[in-house]
């Protein structure tokens, strides 16, 4: 059973193809990820999904429900959070709740409950009262979540949702995303353009110009690219370089003082390697392929180069966390 | 179709937030005491009472008009702030009709202006305007349906304006012209012919004028109200209805 259907789904900006023919379906309970560079056509699918832009062509569904025939019954099944936040910053984080409660007729008995709830899943009970302008961007992302979440909806949207977070805030809200799917049991739609992210994933669909060019788990998406790369540094090198070819049978390169193999599942191997060869190891570093690896196969550019000479704000962020890194 | 709940959840938060903003609400009601006692008093010395009006009286009128033009127009314009910093994202993706988001910003914003010309009200015996309660309820009503007919205006320019930038435009190029072009600081019928013509197409002409039948009511023009009251109840009330179909439908579109 799918709960969202998307099929041939096209959205022009005048002669730019944003979506080009896209077609996809995530099952209930599923956590399903969009990946792409800026650009790619991720913000436009979800506009479309929840009922703010009209497709050009095509056809899409939630909970059996039309995106543009049927938009209120579509908007009820959905909660969003956006890449752009999207709270009132003169309210306090109960009045934002509150409003929303409003908006989607909740029962007023329970939504005092649910807000209280709510808040103190994500941690903001605390701050129940205080204006959203003095939250930090993290918080801010936190209380779109309990909003997004607060009129039990059956799937939840994260557009980019710890963009320009710092990796310690995005690892939370990460924590926060599991918790609730798992309480909440609802279907997560999320994109992103960070690798690490995706991978939280349970399919993932890789995006680029609009259009789907893979579509599998995260896993299955890696095996695209050839296995793990070892890199080993011994006492001789040289010897070791024979000695492996004539072991396991597989190429061995030198190479700037060490010794590179590639092989399927690498952390099997190193300890296999480690025991049979007869030259002492100094050091071993294991690579395993990333998803970042299947999309320079796929499209032979990195999502980051993109990110990087695209988005001043991602910029900024990978500045300000590598300089954080470096300390 | 009209939804309460989120209707009434819509007014609310601009009521919130109305009282939360004090520079706001000072600037609105400094203002008209700004206007009326450095510029009229100013004004006064160059224009002599006539027939027992004096200016300060006379403009007392086109300074609730005023009023209520610049605080509709800054309500209406909270959309294009919604939309700015994305909270209309919130409101669009709810299931509720686009109507009731209108409706929502036109009923606070209709109270919220017309909250602010009653209060100026408390000007009027410095002036020497007398008021009975009668008067006061009939300003007052006039004060709702004036602000109704210019928060609708503004509703339809926020709707058709994609960004921040033109709100400077629509500042200097309709809401001066509107203010000064209203009868508000001189009267109209001593406009050169171009400029009278003018004002007859401006509503707050009309809103302006109806203020006076009540406000100034034994005077006659060039002081007293310029047309029939029912005129300018029709062309106010005209105005507004077809304003605010014209938002509706244009909040409607979808790209
Ligand atoms: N309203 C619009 N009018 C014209 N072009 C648009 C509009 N919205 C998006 N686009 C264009 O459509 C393309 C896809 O944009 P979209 O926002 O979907 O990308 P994205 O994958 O979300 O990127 P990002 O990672 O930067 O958020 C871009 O080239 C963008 O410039
Ligand atoms: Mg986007």
């Amino acid at each position: 059973m799918s709960i969202i259907s998307v099929q041939n789904l096209s959205k022009h900006f005048k002669s730019l193809k944003a979506v080009d023919d896209i077609s996809f379906s995530i099952g209930e309970g599923e956590v399903f990820g969009f990946l792409g560079p800026n650009g790619a056509g991720k913000t436009t699918t979800i506009n479309i999904l929840c009922t703010l832009l009209a497709p050009t062509a095509g056809t899409a569904s939630i909970a059996g429900f039309d995106c543009v025939k049927q938009p209120d019954q579509v908007r009820s099944s959905i909660g969003l959070i956006f890449q752009d936040t999207t709270l009132d910053s003169g309210l306090t984080a109960y009045e934002n709740l509150k409003f929303h409660a409003y908006l989607y007729n909740l029962d007023r008995k329970l939504t005092e409950k649910r807000i209280d709830e709510m808040l103190s899943v994500v941690e903001l009970m605390g701050r129940k009262n205080d204006p959203i302008k003095n939250f930090s961007g993290g918080m801010k992302r936190r209380l779109e979540i309990a909003r997004g979440l607060l009129h039990y909806p059956r799937v939840l949207f994260l557009d980019e949702p710890t963009l320009g977070l710092d990796p310690q805030t995005r690892n939370t809200i990460w924590e926060f995303i599991n918790t609730l799917r798992e309480r909440e049991k609802i279907t997560v739609f999320m994109t992103t353009h960070y690798m690490e992210e995706a991978e939280n994933c349970g399919r993932i669909a890789i995006i680029d110009h609009g259009r789907i060019i893979a579509l599998d788990t995260p896993q299955k998406l890696k095996d695209l690219v050839q296995g793990d790369t070892i890199h080993l540094v011994t006492e001789n090198n040289e010897r070791a370089c024979a000695e492996i070819s004539e072991l396991f049978g597989i190429d061995c390169h030198p190479e700037n003082g060490g010794l590179f193999i590639e092989t399927e599942r690498g952390e099997e191997f190193i300890p296999q390697l480690i025991h049979r060869l007869p030259v002492r190891v100094k050091s071993v570093n294991l690579r395993k392929p990333t998803l970042n690896d299947v999309f320079l196969k796929l499209t032979g550019r990195t999502i980051r180069d993109d990110v990087l000479s695209d988005d001043k704000e991602i910029t900024r962020e990978f500045v300000r966390s590598h300089r954080r890194a470096q300390r | 179709m009209i939804q309460f709940r989120p209707i009434y959840v819509i007014c609310m938060r601009e009521f919130i937030k109305f009282f939360r903003e004090k520079s706001r609400l000072l600037g609105t009601l400094a203002r008209p005491v700004l206007w009326l006692f450095v510029v009229g008093n100013g004004m006064s010395a160059l224009i002599k009472p006539q027939a027992g009006f004096s200016y300060l009286q006379f403009i007392f009128p086109g300074m609730m008009g005023m009023t209520i033009l610049f605080a509709s127009i800054f309500s209406s314009i909270s959309i294009v702030w919604d939309r700015e910093f994305g909270f209309m994202k919130e409101m669009l993706v709810a299931p509720i009709s686009r109507l009731s988001i209108v409706v929502g910003k036109a009923i606070s914003g209709t109270a919220i202006s017309a909250a602010q010309a009653i209060i100026i009200l408390v000007l009027v015996p410095f002036l020497g305007i007398k008021l009975s309660v009668m008067e006061f309820l009939e300003v007052t009503a006039l004060s709702l349906l004036v602000s109704f007919c210019i928060t609708s205006l503004g509703i339809l320019i926020a709707a058709r304006l994609t960004s921040f930038d033109g709100f400077n435009i629509i500042m200097n190029f309709l809401v001066m012209p509107m203010f000064f072009l209203s009868g508000a600081m001189y009267p109209v019928t001593s406009m050169p012919p171009a400029l009278r013509a003018l004002t007859h197409l401006n509503p707050l002409t009309y809103g302006i004028d109806s203020f006076k039948h009540v406000l100034l009511a034994d005077a006659t023009p060039p002081m007293g109200p310029e047309f029939p009251l029912a005129l300018d109840l029709a062309v106010v009330v005209a105005v507004s209805v077809l304003m605010l179909t014209l938002a509706a439908l244009s909040f409607r579109k979808k790209e």
